[in-house]
């Protein structure tokens, strides 16, 4: 069965090896260039020819980051943005989630496409419409008007997800408690909540990631550091002149609120795959 | 035995009611926290974003003050010449970065869909590029973009495939594949990994018995791989082309509102809020609803979604 492995079984090996090289490198260069741009003095940042790796890496841009910034702000502000969004869909999404997944009753259809539908809502779409909400209900500038502006997108997102992970625990373990005289929401609570932890867990990670990385509701509802998150601040980053951007700074704080992002990755990686796939082949 | 304990269990807990009407009510009950908030944050910003769109409103006074015009918002919108080249921008940008990144993505999904050392960390490096927040990866190409410091004039020359340093984001002609490489980037690896998934549905021996029939890896690939990834193909193909239809971050952050590459989205939020023209960006966000309303509609009848 061996065939004999000749020079071109060795050739196609050392092509499909720098094939993989090259897509790694296409992958994570950027990154690295952040981080090597964000530990360099100005004049190594300016310098040409370019400087790959500086010498003596510095870190004064990551103090300037929160001294010549208000970072530390923006840092708090998309931390309790993101996490109250993320909670807030967990909670109300998660029984929605119980409803479409496990009780069969009239109008779940429409329902269910409803809210696949407003998932796919663009943002745009309603940025007037909720500029109006946010106003009305005095929220402008404020966490809240975040907060309430990201259920559009997390909340139908949590639904489906975690909708897709219901259908999956066997109906078994929920007749055992009806038998043992659970009513639906003791069912819900002591049996179910402990099965679908997982999927709570992949839904609000990928709602978190969305709330941290959301750009054009924080551009729009918010006016100054009182509530603007990472992302806007990072957008509008201003130096000593209008002219001169400061891109050390700039590639510190990339770097800043990407590490933890890749971290959250790193250890949830099958879990985000899951997620991901769940959402997205099943419907 | 245990069925008929279940039945009494059911007869005794439903006191008068069906169990049908039982499990029904909880069910709304327990939509209904869902259905409030997303009739607040969904369907009241559309209804008044339609209702805004047919009056002259200033989003600089609040309350707001605004008067009834008709459709005189949509007869402007037919006739700007800006806004039909907004989605003409729309338009290429997506097709272009999605057709790359569905070619690029069945690509490196083949590639890690094969064994070999270092497999993990190639599957780590893909999420890299989605994890990162899209204004941070502007910002990130951007800087590379530089004219003067930039990595990637350096790299071109070095490399000999241009001969000169190029304003990659000021230049007219560059602009727009400068913006889509880096959507490319950016999104390449979710498609691979939505692909990935595909193929590792596809069962071995279908290869097998291709090669016992001596067929060739492109006949393989063609015949076996291909028809067999068409499902998670066109799911991947959808969700993508949607998502670059409302394209904002990325250009708002690398070109600002340059006609040469402004899209719908961000000409729209140029209107709405920069010129505070609340009735006249509400009716070009009616505008993309309806462009995209209609992908969302091909998508979900295209899949027929399954409840149960």
């Amino acid at each position: 069965m061996r065939r004999r492995r000749g020079v071109g079984y060795y050739l196609s090996q050392v092509a499909f090896a720098i094939l993989v090289v090259l897509v790694f490198i296409y992958l994570v260069f950027p990154f690295f260039w952040a981080i090597s741009s964000s530990l360099k003095t100005p004049n190594e940042l300016f310098a040409t020819p370019l400087v790959y790796w500086p010498p003596i890496p510095q870190w004064h841009n990551y103090v300037e980051v929160f001294t010549a910034q208000p970072f530390a702000h923006n840092l708090l502000n998309s931390l309790i943005v993101a996490g109250l969004t993320t909670l807030l869909a967990l909670l109300i999404g998660g029984t929605a989630a119980y409803a479409l997944g496990r009780i069969r009753f009239g109008g779940k259809r429409t329902i269910f496409y409803g809210i696949l539908g407003v998932s796919m809502f663009p943002q745009i779409a309603i940025l007037g419409g909720m500029f109006v909400l946010i106003r009305t209900l005095h929220f402008y500038n404020t966490w809240w008007g975040l907060i309430l502006s990201y259920m559009v997108f997390t909340l139908p997102f949590t639904v489906w997800v975690l909708t897709s992970f219901v259908r999956e625990i066997p109906r078994e373990l929920e007749e055992a408690a009806f038998v043992d005289g659970a009513t639906p929401v003791q069912s819900l609570l002591r049996v179910l909540l402990p099965v679908m932890a997982p999927g709570l867990v992949t839904a609000g990670l990928l709602a978190f990631i969305q709330a941290w990385n959301e750009f054009l509701f924080a551009l729009t509802f918010t006016v100054d550091n009182h509530a603007r998150t990472v992302p806007v601040a990072i957008a509008l980053f201003s130096g000593a002149s209008q002219y001169v951007l400061p891109w050390a700074q700039i590639m510190a704080a990339s770097v800043i609120v990407t590490v933890p992002l890749i971290i959250l990755v790193l250890i949830f990686q099958q879990r985000i795959v899951a997620g991901l796939t769940a959402g997205a082949v099943k419907g | 035995m245990q069925q008929t304990a279940i039945e009494a269990k059911r007869r005794r807990a439903g006191r008068g009611m069906s169990l049908e009407r039982r499990r029904a009510r909880t069910a709304w009950l327990f939509l209904a926290p869902s259905l409030i908030v997303i009739l607040l944050v969904a369907g009241y910003p559309l209804f008044r974003t339609i209702q805004l769109s047919f009056t002259q409103t200033s989003l600089l006074q609040f309350p707001l003050k605004s008067h009834v015009v008709g459709f005189l918002n949509y007869k402007f919108l037919l006739q700007d010449s800006q806004w039909w080249h907004s989605v003409l921008n729309t338009v290429v940008f997506t097709v272009v970065s999605v057709g790359i990144e569905t070619v690029l993505g069945l690509g490196i999904a083949m590639l890690v869909n094969a064994k070999f050392p270092g497999r993990g960390a190639m599957r780590t490096a893909m999420l890299i590029p989605w994890a990162i927040p899209t204004v941070v990866s502007a910002q990130m190409w951007r800087w590379m973009y530089n004219d003067v410091y930039g990595v990637i004039n350096d790299i071109f020359m070095k490399l000999h495939l241009t001969d000169k340093a190029y304003a990659w984001l000021a230049n007219p002609k560059l602009m727009m594949p400068a913006v889509i490489s880096v959507d490319v980037w950016k999104t390449t690896p979710f498609m691979a990994l939505l692909l990935l998934a595909g193929l590792q549905s596809i069962p071995g021996e279908l290869y097998e018995a291709g090669r016992v029939d001596g067929a060739n890896p492109w006949q393989n690939f063609v015949r076996v791989t291909l028809p067999l990834l068409r499902p998670a193909l066109l799911v991947a193909l959808i969700f993508r082309t949607l998502d670059a239809l409302r394209v904002f971050d990325a250009i708002y952050v690398m070109t600002g509102t340059n006609p040469n590459t402004m899209s719908m989205a961000v000409y729209a939020r140029q209107q709405l809020v920069d010129f505070g023209a609340l009735g006249y960006g509400s009716a070009m966000s009616v505008g993309i609803f309806v462009i995209i309303g209609l992908f969302v509609v091909a998508y979900v009848v295209s899949l027929g979604v399954e409840v149960d």
